[in-house]
């Protein structure tokens, strides 16, 4: 059923009796041409342009618990594409093209937001580094636009702007950056992919990967075994446990990184600040909660939590950048697991095993990449070849010595 | 993550005092082949369970440890010294 305003019109004029469901729950199929481990927003945005672009419907997308319960429902809803390296500009411009036209291109409601994304700057030499990315976004394509002080307390008269330590003294904002609500963005491409015959398989974890002969057969799964001719890994958080099934090691570390949400507040902040001095950002959603964030916890984790010592510190950041936070109350915290590559930078690609594909290492910068990690993906199941603006996210680039290192920080996965 | 670190020398102390480096990985010889030396700087086992650490009692004895902990209920089994881990493994 298409959505439309007549649609929802009838609807309700008919008690709202005849919606059908988003998508089936299908029994596995014996054998699929493509099945996609993960059934987060890459694994079915992956699904979805598979079928659509590519035209290759005999996919399954196996997910162990329900689609959406992992990071695509954990993360802070946030969109940019204000990067440095030619690497990885690209790629994530075409994942903001894709989320200006998502909506009509699924028929699904993502509430997609162009709120505009501004990172704060303290000192000279922030400023300096800022102007070489809004350069380097300009010459990519990508607007940027550097603010000074007075502007920045145009749009945000309440920032501590005088702050004894780390005064503001302007930001870099991308305009066309913002917030999407992200259960929608998994719930609409589940949707898209369904209708074109993908068959996405909830409560299906898998637990071994069957090989012969040096190649990928099928899944062993607590569904029983499912066979297939590619198989397409992009389980992020577990990407390390899933590769492990086929042997192989990947250069990935698995970290909790925690949100937050206040009680709902009036209209406060219109779009996404960073602190430039801190591990700090925040947006309000339209409930009028704040969402906000800061950085990983820095340890190896599996579990989906967090510790109160980072609580208190992105609090206490909070707090540096806007003083009137120290009244709100934090509603709800949670932890999500990401992969953390040793670069800072993902990787979709092959692998040793011939019809074996990797998609993971998104650090936490998954969610915005959502689109463009599945048309990359996609693509590269199809074809066989890289999609142009992914061509950087070689699982061998470390090998090489090619690495993407946006913040510059080496193969220490906790700080990038 | 457990609230208390049982450090050999400083007895159970909070885990703020300590900073984490990472994996306790042994080093590679200044002259191995560089695919071990790529394995040690970017391929990791990340477990999910069992693990090793090494972590720095920043606040305290300010010595190197190695932290026996699981990933997954962040349960520490074991805390010793490194320096003397390293030293009883190469005696043998």
């Amino acid at each position: 059923m298409r959505y439309s305003a007549l649609s929802i019109l009838l609807n309700g004029l008919r008690g709202n009796r005849n919606w059908a469901p988003a998508w089936r729950q299908p029994d596995p199929k014996p054998h699929y041409d493509v099945i996609i481990v993960g059934g987060g927003g890459h694994g079915l945005a992956t699904a979805y342009y598979l079928a659509k672009e590519f035209g290759i419907t005999n996919v399954a997308v196996l997910e162990k618990n329900y689609i959406g319960s992992g990071n695509v429902g954990r993360n802070t809803t946030i969109i940019r594409s204000n990067y440095l390296l030619p690497g990885n500009n690209p790629f994530y411009e075409l994942s903001m093209k894709l989320w200006e036209g998502l909506e009509q291109d699924f028929n699904f409601n993502a509430m997609v937001s162009q709120r505009g994304v501004l990172n704060l700057f303290h000192s000279d030499a922030q400023r300096d580094a800022y102007t070489r990315r809004g350069n380097a976004m300009r010459l990519h394509g990508v607007d940027a636009e550097l603010l000074y002080r007075a502007a920045v307390r145009k749009m945000l008269p309440f920032l501590d702007f005088d702050n004894a330590r780390f005064p503001i003294q302007g930001g870099l904002l991308q305009r066309r950056g913002g917030t999407v609500r992200h259960d929608a963005v998994a719930w609409g491409y589940a949707r898209g992919a369904d209708s074109r015959g993908v068959d996405i398989i909830q409560n299906c974890e898998v637990t071994g990967i069957r090989r012969e002969n040096g190649r990928v057969i099928g899944v062993e799964t607590s569904r029983g075994f499912i066979g297939c001719a590619k198989l397409a890994l992009a389980a992020a958080g577990n990407s390390s446990q899933v590769a492990e099934m086929a042997g192989l090691r990947l250069p990935i570390e698995s970290h909790v990184l925690q949100a937050f949400v206040s009680e709902g507040l009036k209209p406060f902040i219109d779009g996404v600040v960073t602190f430039g001095a801190g591990h700090f950002y925040v947006s309000q959603s339209d409930k009028g909660g704040l969402v906000f964030g800061g950085d990983i916890d820095g340890y190896n984790s599996y579990a989906q939590r967090g510790n109160l010592a980072t609580v208190e510190h992105v609090a206490e950041a909070g707090k540096a950048m806007i003083p009137a936070l120290s009244r709100v109350r934090v509603l709800r915290s949670w932890g999500g697991i990401m992969d953390m590559s040793m670069d800072g930078s993902p990787i979709i690609d092959r692998t040793p095993i011939d019809n074996l594909y990797l998609n993971a290492g998104w650090c936490y910068g998954g969610f915005k990449a959502t689109p463009a990690s599945g048309f990359c993906f996609a693509h590269l199941l199809a074809r066989g070849a890289p999609q142009k603006t992914a061509a950087a996210f070689r699982l061998d680039r470390f090998e090489r010595g090619f690495l993407i290192d946006e913040k510059g920080q080496g193969a220490q996965p906790n700080l990038h | 993550m457990a609230s208390l670190v049982p450090c050999p020398n400083c007895g159970r102390r909070p885990k703020e005092e300590f900073t984490i480096k990472g994996a306790a990985l042994s080093r590679p010889e200044a002259d191995a082949d560089s695919i071990d030396w790529f394995d040690y700087v970017y391929l990791r086992e990340n477990p999910r369970g069992a693990y090793e650490e090494y972590w720095h009692h920043t606040s305290g004895c300010r010595r190197w440890l190695v932290v026996a902990r699981d990933t997954v209920t962040h349960e520490i089994a074991a805390c010793c010294d490194a320096a003397g881990r390293a030293r009883s493994e190469a005696r043998k």
